[in-house]
C-alpha cells in the first residue's frame, strides 16, 4: 500500500467533490481526490436533468435555497472559465389547469423571498407564442429568466481538469473501505491501494455518503436514495423546448419535465421514486410509463418513435433533514461533510464548495493563495460545432481531424485520441462517449463500438478485450475467435 | 478547400452504390465519384461472410465479399472513381456535396447528379425501450458481425437474441459455430422478422428455439449482462404478467429492425415516406429534389442484396440520363398501399416510361398471408393480378408490370397495390 501526505483528502468526485477539489485549489494545500469508480461525474452527476435552476423551489432558510441563488448566480463564470457549454434559458413551471395557478403566485413569492431576480407570471398567450409545442390547454406559468441548461458530466470533468492541472491529485478506481481516527480527528484514509495520512477530509460521497460519515462514527444522517428514469429523444427534436418546461411541483419532486439539453437532444423526466438499493438503476415499465404518460401532457407531441436512450438517475435525500448536509460531522471536527446533495445539487455546487472553503478554514486550514492557480481550462474543440472553413483548417493541421469514427455525433479521430490523453485519465467507452459524444447519437455507438475500442486499444496500450464500458468487468469482448471451440475441444479430448 | 467537379456523385460504396456508379458510368456518364466513409469498398457486405447472396442475380450462392468483390471489378474496369475514408458531411440541393477525408481535408464536390446510397442503420435498445440496467453486453447483430467475422473476437458466449431479423438468425448459427451457447430467439410479433430460409438454416437445422410473442421485459447486471428476463406478450403486443422468465447469459443481442439512414437527406430537405423512413422516389429513382437520386437501404430495407442491386442500377441510368439530359419528361401517376399493403416503391411512375419498359414495384404485406393475389388497379381499374401462395412481411413483393400495359391515358389517377384473398374481388 502506497502512502500519501494530504491537507485535505475529498471523497467522492461528483459534481460537488470537483467543484470542492477546483476550490482548494486555489490555494498552497495537498489536496486528493478518492473516487471508487473508473472515472469522475459516475454517480448522480452522470444521470440527472442537468438544469441550472433559478431557486424559486427551494423553502426560504434551507441550504438548498441559499445555495442554488448563489450557486445559479457565479454559474456563467465558471463555465466561462472551464469552456463548459451553458446557456441560459429561463424555464417555465407551467400550470395545466386554472387551479394550479395560485401554485405559481407561491412559488413567486418564495422565489422573491430566496432572492431570485426577474421572476414573472405570464400568461396562456404570451406562454404559447413562447413555446408552440406545448399543451395548447396550459393557462399560465412562472418564468425565471436566469435559469440554464448546462452539460452536469461536462462540467464534473471540466473541474476535475482544472483541478488536476492545479495541483489536486486524482484516485480513480479507490473506493475508501477504512477512515483511522485519532481521539477526536480523521487521520488517515484508506483505500485498497493508498493510505492517506491526511489532516481534513471532506465527505462528498452522494448516495454513499451516509456510509462514509459512519466510518467515523457518524449516526445522524442517512441517505435515501430517490429514483427518477428518463427519456433522451433524438437530437433533431431539442428545439420543441425552448427552455427548461416544469410542471407544478409536488411535495417530493419538481415533477416530471421537458427539457431541451446543451447538445440539442429532448428530455423528459424524472418521475421520483423513494429506495432502499442504492444500487437500483434499473428502468421500469411503470416508471417509464409514468415519465411517458406526465410529459405528453406536458408536450402532447413528443416524437415518441425517436426516443434514442432512457435511464435512470438516484438522488442522493438526507434524512431526516431533507436539506444538504453540510459541515463538520458531530464530535469530528476535522471530518466536513458535503452529503445530501441531491437537486439543486448540481446548481449549488459552486456555493457548497465556497460553504466547505469557509468550514475548513474555520476547522484550522490556512488558506494561502496559489499564485500560479489558472482558472481556465481548454475545452476538447468539437469539430461538429465549427464552420466548414475552421473545419478544413484542423484536417490541414492535423489528419486525424479528417476521419469520422461517430458518424451521427460526427466526431473525430482527433477529438477521440484527445480526450484519451487529458490530465483526468479516460479510460472507458463511456468516458470517451462523455467526453467526445462518440456513440451518444441515435444509432447509440453500433456503429461506432469497434472504431473507438480500436482507438482505445491503440492509443492506451490494451488488447481489444480489454476494453471496457465502464471499468471492473464491463468487458465489451468475452473472447477471440476460435477460443471457445478450443476450449470445447480440450474438453472433448480430456 | 479543394473542389472537385463530377457528372455524377454516389455517396456510399455498398451494394447499392456500388451498382449505380457502375450503372451510371455504363449508361454514359463521364466522371463518376464513388464515396465512403469506410475503409473498402462494400459496405456492410464486407461482414456478411456467409452466402446466399446474388441467387436471383446470378443463379449462385455468392458470400457478401464475394458478391461486392464482382461490383468492384466492374467498377474498376468501368473507371468509376473512388474516394474511400470519406465522409459526406452535408447534400445540398443544388447538388454540392461537402465530405472530408485526412488526406485531401475538406472537399467541396459539385456534382451533376447525386445518388444517395448510404444503406440503413440498426435499430438499437433506446429505439425499443427495454427496460433494466445498462450494462456492457446489449449489442446489435451488426455490430456483433462485424466484431466477430472481421475483427475476430466474440462479444459473449451466452447469448439471448430479441429480434428475429435477418442479421440476428445468421449471428445465431455463427455464434453456435464459435462455440458459444445461443438459449434462443425471442420475437415479439406472432410471425418472424426474418427470410424463411434463414428460419430454418440458422435456427432449425442447429436446434435454436424461436419464441415468437414474446420480448425481453428486462435486463440484469451491473457491470456486464448477467441474465435478460423474457416474457410472453398479449395480442397488443404488452407482456402477460406470469410469464416472465429469466435466463442467465452475458450478452443480449439485439435484431430488432433497421432504419433507412437518411440524415443527409433530411438535412437537404428531400420528402420521406414516413412508412418505409426512406425518401419518396420516382421510376428514376429520383428523389423529390431534382438531380438528387436514391436507392437501396436508404430508400426502404431490403432483405435481398439481387433487388437492391436491381433497383440501384435504375438510379444509375436515371443519373446519367439526367446529366445527359436524356430524362423522361411528361406526366407521372402516383402509386398507393391499398389493402393488406404496408408501402409501394416508388412512390411515382413516368408514364413515358411505363410505355416503354417493364416496370418493378416493390411493396411489403401487412401481415401473413396464403393464397393471395397481389392486384394492380389504375383508377378502380385492374390492370394486372399475380397469384401468391404465401406473402409475409418481412420478403418483399415484387410486382412487375410489362410495358404498355396501363391504359394510355390515366393522367390524374393512382396505381393501386392490395392483397386479396383468393376468390374475392378487390
Amino acid at each position: 500500500m502506497e502512502k500519501l501526505q494530504a491537507d485535505v483528502v475529498i471523497i467522492g468526485a461528483g459534481v460537488t467533490g470537483t467543484a470542492i477539489a477546483r476550490e482548494l485549489a486555489r490555494y498552497e494545500l495537498e489536496v486528493v481526490l478518492v473516487e471508487k469508480e473508473a472515472d469522475v461525474a459516475c454517480g448522480s452527476t452522470k444521470a440527472n436533468t442537468a438544469i441550472v435552476h433559478a431557486g424559486y423551489d427551494a423553502h426560504p432558510g434551507t441550504w438548498k435555497a441559499k445555495l442554488n441563488v448563489r450557486g445559479n448566480a457565479v454559474f456563467p463564470q465558471i463555465c466561462r472559465e472551464l469552456e463548459v457549454p451553458f446557456k441560459r434559458t429561463g424555464s417555465l413551471v407551467v400550470a395545466l389547469e386554472e387551479d394550479q395557478v395560485p401554485h405559481l403566485y407561491e412559488l413567486l413569492e418564495r422565489g422573491h423571498v430566496n432572492g431570485v431576480p426577474d421572476l414573472e407570471i405570464i400568461g396562456r398567450d404570451e406562454l404559447l407564442r413562447r413555446e408552440p409545442h406545448l399543451n395548447p390547454h396550459a393557462v399560465a406559468a412562472l418564468w425565471a429568466p436566469t435559469a440554464g441548461i448546462v452539460n452536469a458530466w461536462e462540467l464534473t470533468i471540466a473541474q476535475a481538469e482544472n483541478a488536476v492541472e492545479n495541483g489536486v491529485k486524482l484516485l480513480l478506481e479507490q473506493p475508501v473501505i477504512r477512515i483511522e481516527r485519532e481521539g477526536d480527528r480523521v487521520r488517515t484514509v484508506c483505500t485498497p491501494d493508498f493510505a492517506i495520512a491526511t489532516r481534513f477530509v471532506v465527505n462528498a460521497a452522494g448516495r454513499h455518503s451516509d456510509e462514509i460519515a459512519r466510518l467515523v462514527g457518524q449516526e445522524d444522517f442517512r441517505i435515501t436514495p430517490r429514483k427518477g428514469e428518463y427519456y433522451v429523444f433524438d437530437r433533431r427534436f431539442g428545439h420543441m423546448a425552448g427552455c427548461p418546461l416544469f410542471p407544478v411541483p409536488t411535495a417530493v419532486s419538481k415533477g416530471i419535465l421537458v427539457t431541451p439539453t446543451v447538445e440539442g437532444n429532448l428530455l423528459i423526466g424524472p418521475n421520483a421514486q423513494d429506495l432502499e438499493d442504492k444500487e437500483d438503476l434499473r428502468t421500469t415499465p411503470a416508471g417509464l410509463k409514468e415519465v411517458l404518460t406526465e410529459a405528453l401532457d406536458m408536450m402532447p407531441d413528443l416524437p415518441l418513435k425517436d426516443a434514442i436512450a432512457n435511464f435512470a438517475g438516484l438522488r442522493a435525500v438526507a434524512r431526516p433533514s431533507n436539506d444538504f448536509v453540510l459541515g463538520p460531522a458531530s464530535g469530528v471536527p476535522n471530518f466536513i461533510n458535503a452529503a445530501g446533495i441531491q437537486s439543486p445539487g448540481l446548481t449549488s455546487a459552486p456555493a457548497v464548495a465556497e460553504e466547505i472553503r469557509d468550514y475548513l478554514q474555520a476547522a484550522g486550514l490556512e488558506l494561502n493563495g496559489k499564485k500560479k492557480f489558472n482558472p481556465y481550462r481548454k475545452r476538447l474543440v468539437p469539430f461538429r460545432e465549427l464552420s466548414r472553413e475552421e473545419q478544413a483548417e484542423l484536417i490541414a493541421e492535423d489528419p486525424r481531424y479528417g476521419q469520422i469514427v461517430c458518424r451521427c455525433e460526427t466526431v473525430t479521430e482527433a477529438e477521440i485520441v484527445q480526450a484519451l490523453h487529458r490530465p483526468v485519465p479516460c479510460t472507458t467507452m463511456d468516458g470517451v462517449k462523455r467526453r467526445t459524444r462518440a456513440g451518444m447519437g441515435r444509432c447509440q455507438a453500433g456503429f461506432c463500438t469497434p472504431r473507438v475500442a480500436a482507438i482505445m486499444a491503440r492509443e492506451l496500450g490494451l488488447s481489444l478485450d480489454e476494453v471496457t464500458k465502464k471499468g471492473g468487468a464491463s468487458q465489451l469482448l468475452l473472447a477471440r475467435t476460435k477460443e471457445l471451440l478450443l476450449a470445447k475441444g480440450a474438453e472433448a479430448h480430456a | 478547400m479543394r473542389k472537385i467537379q463530377c457528372d455524377v456523385a454516389v455517396v456510399g460504396a455498398g451494394p447499392a452504390g456500388l451498382a449505380a456508379a457502375g450503372r451510371a458510368k455504363a449508361a454514359g456518364a463521364g466522371r463518376v465519384l464513388l464515396i465512403d466513409r469506410d475503409r473498402e469498398l462494400g459496405g456492410i457486405l464486407q461482414q456478411c461472410i456467409h452466402n446466399g447472396f446474388g441467387l436471383h442475380l446470378f443463379g449462385e450462392e455468392l458470400t457478401g465479399p464475394e458478391y461486392a468483390h464482382k461490383f468492384i471489378a466492374e467498377n474498376q474496369e468501368a473507371g468509376v472513381e473512388v474516394l474511400l475514408n470519406t465522409m459526406v458531411l452535408q447534400v445540398r440541393p443544388d447538388r454540392h456535396l461537402y465530405a472530408m477525408n485526412r488526406r485531401e481535408g475538406m472537399l467541396d464536390i459539385a456534382a451533376g447528379a447525386v445518388v444517395l446510397a448510404m444503406g440503413c442503420r440498426e435499430r438499437n435498445r433506446g429505439a425499443v425501450t427495454i427496460p433494466g440496467t445498462r450494462p456492457a453486453g446489449v449489442i446489435t447483430a451488426g455490430t456483433a458481425q462485424r466484431f466477430v467475422n472481421m475483427e475476430g473476437f466474440m462479444p459473449g458466449r451466452h447469448i439471448v437474441i430479441l429480434g428475429s431479423g435477418d442479421i440476428g438468425l445468421i449471428m445465431a448459427r455463427r455464434f453456435t459455430w464459435e462455440g458459444a451457447k445461443v438459449e434462443g430467439v425471442f420475437e415479439i410479433m406472432p410471425y418472424t422478422n426474418g427470410l424463411t430460409r434463414n428460419v430454418v438454416q440458422c435456427l432449425h437445422d442447429y436446434d435454436i428455439p424461436l419464441h415468437l410473442n414474446h420480448t425481453v421485459v428486462e435486463i440484469h447486471g451491473r457491470e456486464r449482462v448477467e441474465a435478460v428476463t423474457v416474457a410472453k406478450v398479449d395480442e397488443k403486443l404488452q407482456p402477460i404478467p406470469g410469464t416472465e422468465r429469466r435466463i442467465p447469459c452475458d450478452t443480449l443481442l439485439l435484431s430488432v429492425g433497421l432504419i433507412p439512414e437518411n440524415e443527409l437527406s433530411r438535412d437537404a430537405r428531400i420528402e420521406l415516406d414516413p412508412v418505409t423512413g426512406g425518401p419518396v422516389v420516382s421510376d428514376e429513382m429520383e428523389t423529390s429534389l431534382p438531380g438528387i437520386f436514391a436507392c437501396g437501404n436508404v430508400v426502404h430495407v431490403h432483405d435481398l442484396v439481387d433487388n437492391v442491386t436491381r433497383e440501384s442500377r435504375l438510379a444509375g441510368e436515371g443519373a446519367a440520363r439526367l446529366v445527359q439530359g436524356r430524362q423522361p419528361g411528361g406526366p407521372v401517376l402516383a402509386t398507393r398501399a391499398g389493402e393488406g399493403v404496408r408501402y409501394v416503391v416508388p412512390h411515382r411512375l413516368h408514364l413515358a416510361n411505363l410505355a416503354e419498359r417493364e416496370t418493378t414495384l416493390y411493396m411489403r404485406v401487412r401481415e401473413p398471408a396464403e393464397h393471395v393475389r397481389i392486384e394492380a388497379s389504375v383508377g378502380g381499374e385492374r390492370v394486372l393480378s399475380v397469384r401468391e401462395r404465401v406473402v409475409r412481411p418481412a420478403e418483399m413483393v415484387s410486382v412487375k408490370l410489362p410495358p404498355g400495359s396501363l391504359p394510355a391515358d390515366c393522367t390524374g389517377t393512382e396505381l393501386t397495390l392490395s392483397v386479396v384473398k383468393e376468390g374475392e374481388r378487390a
